[in-house]
């Protein structure tokens, strides 16, 4: 096993940490009053600072320390949190992750403007509280008691820089206790011995002690005592510093003699959570495909096991198969869920997004997420993130009324998003919901008939006309803004959702909103197929797709000859000959049958020659020599070990249709 | 033309004056491949066709448990087609194809062995005076009173075919 690249491993986890400042920060833009929220920025910043600068990231340590330093002012109440802070801190972190990216680039100019706004947010709003600070706060005597566990040096962890840190929190004494330290024929020279008495005459309240020791409170014995007041300003001059005096002197009598174990400030405990709950284990990606192929391979290997020890009267064998038949089930299972990741991810960077684009467009813009807790298949939410970007921007921009409008039209003055996700039988269904202005038919009919798209007066339906929005080039916004309305975008929505085996629905009431709402395919790596043959071949049709089968009598065998038509509860199905279509050269069986498949509105039969039964279907991607056909979307294992290829649902209809076209043309 | 099918020798040799390469028969001709992008070397596979695919590249095998194409040289080359007989293996090769790697099966009659080409022997195809197109041949080397034909995979993976039967290049 190799050692992954340290910097890349910062990498990471900067980006994470720098999602969680985000998430930490947009919450605080709900509710300013949000405590909880500025410590964790807070404590973010803290931690990219400190291993920005471990792993040599200077330029980015140094810039974080100022953002860091403001958080701390508003933690402490020094200066309030307001929305203008917010966004300057929002777009310093933005600065941040370029400085992580590109630690080498010229980040000056941006960083001093960026660093201005934020002297300029935290000062602007917080003159009265700057002035209480000169006023100098009570200085109060603190008896910290603390001791490392023994391996802390051996994990990195050095006790002096802690020291010095309490040093310049104010007046220290600090004794060493060697009472500890074994005799020299015991002594382990890497384990730590040693604990400190300090006495430390500081104006800082005690939450700043325990922020020297934020990394190491979980394996520390920590005992803080607050001895006396040394110096109480008689005079009042702001009330925020008394409030966190008062706050301060009242934490520290409830669990003066306690150890911090016992009785932790309060950022400790959602620390330790917070901690248990990510001990995770970081796999690359392709790893995870990697173990996918060879449980495929297992549960291909086991469809084989079965199959001899059903056909052999060895009970023994019999026992084992179904053993094996059970584990590579259950192993394939877990894989399945190792691979999902709920869509909270996905949803996160939309909050940042819509704010952006509310500052942007001036209008007042609220989200709501729903479902989070929904999980997809990884590869699935990686490439839904364009689309929705795209789909999420289109209601922005395009649905959503200014706030004069939406009031004239006695809506309210902010414009909600809704963005949602929920699973359905093998889909999971993504929602996006405006109360916006919804989609002018007229104009997308007058659009796609000038660009040719479709032929004038051409009689769609309500849902054919809002599937052209997807069409390349197509947009209806009269004026191009940065945002949208270059008819780039949507199209693209179309393609990638394609891509993914989905489908898009919309909706939309004119004056009330649109949305639209697309159904992808939980995974990519499995699905549940129909297994069928066409002469000698053997195909899977992706269940999904199948809506039901039927036998096609020999009258409609007969009778279709001219026309490839079965009629199914009174209305017409096209149906495709598949025997025709692959050219087979064998003779037909005597009853044929129809597989009837759709996607969205549109039937199609297929005609094979046996229905052969379900099958779990592990996809194999076509080899690069073979993307030209565009039939088959992969390919599989069958349980024998020989491969059946996978139809493309969507191209078959599109055949279908055209066929249907041509008929219609001809009769 | 003629220029660049030297620059292609050029390439195959890269500056070296042997070559150590597999050699196998098709339709009774030698192939040689370089033996480096040979992966393994398998008894016949049940093969699926592929429908709609060029005739060419017309099924897949199961290798592995993946799903590798079954090429057939013969079909590129325009020669007759052979039944398969005990000696007919399959050739799997790993070739670099718009810069990814592709596996690819190649259906052959009889694999010889493992020998080296000298590059002081080695013609580029001729012009003219042969069946085959001379951009799917990367260099013939002569060894004792035949030629080996060293075929280039590269043009003829990419090069487009005609979908349904052989191209018949009789010239």
């Amino acid at each position: 096993m190799s050692f992954p690249d340290p910097i890349a491993v910062f990498r990471t986890e900067a980006a994470e940490l720098l999602e969680q400042i985000e998430a930490g920060l947009l919450d605080l833009n709900v509710n300013l009053g949000d405590k909880d929220q500025v410590d964790a920025v807070f404590r973010g910043l803290h931690t990219l600072k400190g291993s920005g600068a471990m792993f040599g990231f200077e330029a980015l340590a140094a810039f974080t320390h100022h953002c860091e330093t403001a958080f701390d002012r508003v933690r402490k109440g020094e200066v309030p949190a307001t929305h203008a802070l917010v966004t300057a801190v929002l777009e310093a972190k933005d600065h941040m992750r370029a400085l992580v990216e590109t630690p080498a680039g010229d980040h000056e100019a941006v960083s001093e403007v960026l660093l201005a706004n934020l002297r300029h947010a935290v000062d602007g709003s917080g003159d009265q509280a700057a002035s209480s600070v000169s006023a100098a706060p009570a200085k109060t005597l603190f008896k910290i008691r603390f001791s490392l566990p023994q391996n802390a040096m051996a994990n990195g962890t050095n006790p002096l820089p802690l020291l010095d840190e309490l040093r310049d929190l104010g007046t220290c004494r600090i004794v060493a206790d060697r009472s500890g330290i074994p005799a020299l024929d015991e002594l382990v020279p890497t384990d730590l011995h040693v604990s400190w008495d300090v006495e430390l005459l500081t104006d800082q309240p005690r939450s700043a002690i325990d922020d020297v020791f934020i990394f190491v409170m979980d394996d520390m014995e920590l005992a803080v005592e607050e001895i006396a007041v040394a110096a109480q300003m008689p005079t009042v001059a702001a009330p925020a510093p008394v409030a966190t005096a008062a706050s301060v002197a009242a934490e520290p009598v409830a669990s003066a003699t306690s150890t911090a174990a016992a009785a932790p400030a309060a950022p400790a405990p959602g620390d330790a959570k917070a901690a248990k709950a990510n001990e995770n284990v970081r796999v690359p990606a392709e790893k995870l495909d990697e173990l996918m192929d060879r449980v495929g391979e297992l549960v291909i290997a086991q469809s084989r096991l079965s199959q001899l020890a059903g056909g052999s009267g060895d009970l023994t064998l019999r026992a084992v198969s179904e053993d094996v038949e059970r584990l590579s089930g259950e192993l394939r299972d877990t894989m399945m869920v190792l691979r999902m990741v709920p869509v909270t991810h996905l949803f996160s960077r939309f909050r940042r997004l819509v704010h952006d684009l509310a500052n942007e467009t001036g209008k007042r813009i609220e989200l709501v997420t729903e479902g989070e807790t929904t999980e997809v298949d990884k590869s699935v939410i990686e490439r839904l993130a364009d689309p929705l970007v795209h789909l999420v921007r289109n209601s922005c921009d395009h649905g959503l009324e200014t706030p004069e409008d939406r009031l004239a039209a006695g809506k309210t003055e902010a414009g909600h998003i809704h963005l949602s996700a929920r699973q359905q039988a093998g889909e999971v269904i993504i929602t996006i919901k405006d109360d916006g202005r919804g989609i002018n038919k007229e104009r997308v009919r007058a659009k796609a008939e000038s660009s040719g798209l479709i032929a004038a007066n051409a009689s769609l339906t309500d849902q054919e006309l809002y599937q052209l929005i997807f069409q390349p080039g197509f947009s209806t916004a009269s004026q191009v803004t940065n945002l949208s309305g270059r008819g780039v975008g949507m199209d693209v929505v179309k393609r990638t959702i394609d891509a993914l085996r989905g489908t898009i629905n919309v909706v939309s009431r004119p004056g009330e909103g649109s949305e639209i709402s697309l159904a992808i395919p939980l995974t990519l790596a499995i699905i549940d197929g129909l297994l069928v043959r066409v002469g000698n071949g053997r195909y899977v049709i992706p269940l999904s797709a199948v809506e039901e089968c039927l036998e096609l009598s020999i009258e409609e065998d007969m009778r279709s000859r001219g026309r490839s038509f079965i009629s199914l509860r009174d209305s017409l199905v096209p149906f495709l000959r598949l025997r025709d279509l692959f050219r087979t050269n064998t003779t037909p069986d005597p009853f044929q049958k129809v597989v009837v498949i759709s996607t969205g509105s549109e039937r199609v039969g297929l005609v094979v020659d046996q229905i052969i039964g379900d099958h779990q279907t592990v996809i194999k991607g076509m080899s690069k020599l073979h993307h030209d056909v565009a039939t088959f979307s992969g390919a599989t294992i069958l349980g024998d070990g020989d491969v059946a290829l996978i139809l493309d649902v969507g191209h078959l209809v599109a055949e279908g249709q055209q066929q249907e076209a041509h008929l219609r043309a001809a009769g | 033309m003629n220029q660049a099918l030297a620059k292609l020798s050029e390439d195959l040799w890269e500056g070296r004056d042997e070559l150590e390469v597999l050699t196998f028969e098709i339709a009774g001709e030698t192939f040689a491949l370089e033996a480096f992008i040979v992966q393994e070397i398998l008894d016949l596979l049940p093969e699926t066709s592929v429908p709609g695919a060029k005739a060419f590249v017309g099924a897949v095998i199961n290798f592995r448990g993946k799903v590798i194409p079954l090429a057939d040289i013969r079909l590129a080359f325009g020669m007759e087609a052979t039944k398969p007989t005990i000696d007919s293996r399959i050739i799997v090769i790993e070739i670099e194809i718009d810069g990814e790697p592709v596996l690819a099966g190649i259906r052959t009659d009889k694999v010889n062995e493992v020998t080296t080409l000298l590059q002081s022997a080695s013609e580029p195809p001729p012009s003219v005076g042969m069946r085959w197109r001379p951009d799917f041949i990367n260099c013939l080397v002569k060894r004792g009173s035949e030629f080996i034909i060293v075929p280039n995979l590269q043009v003829i993976f990419s090069a487009r075919h005609e979908r349904s039967a052989t191209a018949p290049t009789h010239g």
